[in-house]
């Protein structure tokens, strides 16, 4: 009899209390902003920040209120403009092209002179400190994959050789491995290209020769050869320029003394 | 003069996280950055001193009337998750500014042991409402003093050399039994000394 009598009380408690609630999440329902929360569900929900905004929500709250402007979300790509453009009810505007970051280096251990040999943290930043990191080239990869760490969707990783790869397909232009990175190797390149030229060694060819057998040695065979390839030596250093036409940049790449002009993916 | 006792008491000699090892899950949890911890602080003093009121009132006018004493736990967890859940909801409405202050660690604390262990506290010691209610407000004090003690030697210790078998929890906690170890310098006599 008492545990019934208890079990009544406790029970009816519950039961109130739960009531109350319910009344009460009615009577001080808060109005949700309706256009933000069905932005929000188009958004790829990464929250990578390449917008600006903390995170995809805080995107979905600024479209909403037109503080900012659409076409900021470089993973979502087209369709995502598009879509938050019906939203909103306004034009789709400029859709910037799908940028994709690469590691322009791949000078591993074995085909790059090292000056010594660093034993520290795990850390880009931390082995830049010394003496900026223990390859003789100071422009290049350290190696130690930094970026690896603060890639959201984990689009880069070490390949067999060592070298630091991003996955074209898998990367989704955050920008956040070009801003950890200390020698600023990691540049975005249009998704659109098919080659690039992995080193971002900027001293004389003779220079490079000693150091790297992969590194660019600025001999300009791509750039006058091949002119319809889309590569340009500047300050010693040969980049491939993506608003050119690059027809021929599969053959300036099996021409190149170094093999530094790789397939981008 | 007893009202001072009971702040000094529950702020420094039974600080409730430091000495009676309860809410240990919010101190460690939300203990990373300064100013999450304040934040976090303050919802529990607040929630506190609410669940102080309202365990005393369910207490004692309705279970020890009903002859139920011995469903004090069950009853209380009840009446405080529901407790929590009405207010979020109303500082959602009527204070948006607050509820951006306190609102996302409110339903982190619906059945926090230290808030429940306030409630139960008050019922064994046998205080009167509003003893009840003050030591319910020293205690969130006490907590919050801990957890921003906690989050600055944290944000310390984010810089310093510490072995990675070490790093973030277990170092957390070996601090924290340090920082209790120290707390236990206050104790009865010094209150004795402090009151007369």
């Amino acid at each position: 009899m008492n545990i019934l009598f208890a079990f009544i009380i406790i029970g009816s408690l519950g039961l109130l209390l739960g009531l109350g609630l319910s009344v009460a999440a009615k009577k001080f329902a808060v109005q949700k902003d309706v256009v933000a929360e069905e932005i929000l569900e188009i958004l790829p929900g990464a929250n990578c920040g390449a917008c600006g905004f903390p995170g995809c929500a805080g995107y979905a709250d600024a479209l909403s209120k037109g503080t900012t402007e659409n076409g900021l979300c470089s993973p979502g790509g087209a369709q995502t403009v598009e879509d938050v453009a019906n939203i909103l009810g306004v034009a789709a505007g400029e859709v910037q092209e799908k940028m994709v970051a690469f590691v322009h280096c791949t000078g591993h251990a074995a085909v790059s002179k090292q000056d010594f040999h660093y034993e520290g943290l795990d850390s880009c930043s931390a082995a830049h400190l010394l003496f900026k990191g223990e390859a003789s080239c100071k422009y290049g990869c350290h190696h130690l994959g930094s970026c690896i760490e603060v890639c959201p969707v984990d689009a880069i990783h070490r390949n067999e050789l060592g070298n630091i790869v991003v996955d074209p397909e898998a990367c989704i232009g955050c920008r956040k491995c070009t801003l950890v990175c200390p020698t600023n190797v990691i540049k975005m390149i249009p998704y659109r290209g098919s080659h690039a030229v992995a080193c971002n060694n900027h001293d004389k060819g003779g220079v490079v020769r000693k150091i790297c057998e992969v590194g660019c040695i600025a001999c300009n065979i791509c750039a006058k050869k091949y002119p319809e390839s889309g590569c340009v030596v500047e300050d010693f250093l040969s980049h491939c320029d993506y608003s050119k036409p690059d027809t021929q940049i599969a053959e300036a790449a099996a021409a190149c003394p170094t093999k530094c002009i790789i397939e981008a993916h | 003069m007893f009202y001072i006792g009971l702040f000094i008491t529950y702020i420094f000699i039974s600080n409730i996280v430091l000495t009676q090892f309860l809410g240990l899950c919010p101190f460690i949890g939300v203990s990373k950055s300064s100013e999450s911890a304040i934040g976090m602080g303050m919802a529990v003093t607040f929630v506190m001193a609410l669940a102080s009121i309202i365990t005393y009132l369910v207490y004692h006018f309705l279970l020890v009337p009903l002859n139920l004493t011995y469903l004090q736990t069950l009853s209380f967890i009840l009446v405080i998750a529901s407790l929590v859940q009405f207010v979020e909801m109303v500082i959602q409405k009527n204070s948006p500014s607050l509820y951006q202050a306190l609102g996302i660690f409110l339903p982190l604390i619906t059945t926090n042991c230290a808030v429940l262990g306030i409630a139960l506290i008050n019922i064994t010691e046998g205080y009167t409402f509003m003893q009840s209610f003050t030591a319910g407000i020293a205690s969130g004090i006490g907590f919050t003093l801990a957890i921003v003690l906690m989050s600055n030697i944290r944000e310390q210790l984010d810089m310093a050399p510490v072995r990675k078998s070490f790093k973030g929890v277990p170092i957390a906690f070996i601090s924290g039994g340090l920082m209790a170890l120290a707390f236990m310098a206050f104790d009865k006599a010094l209150l004795a000394n402090l009151l007369g």
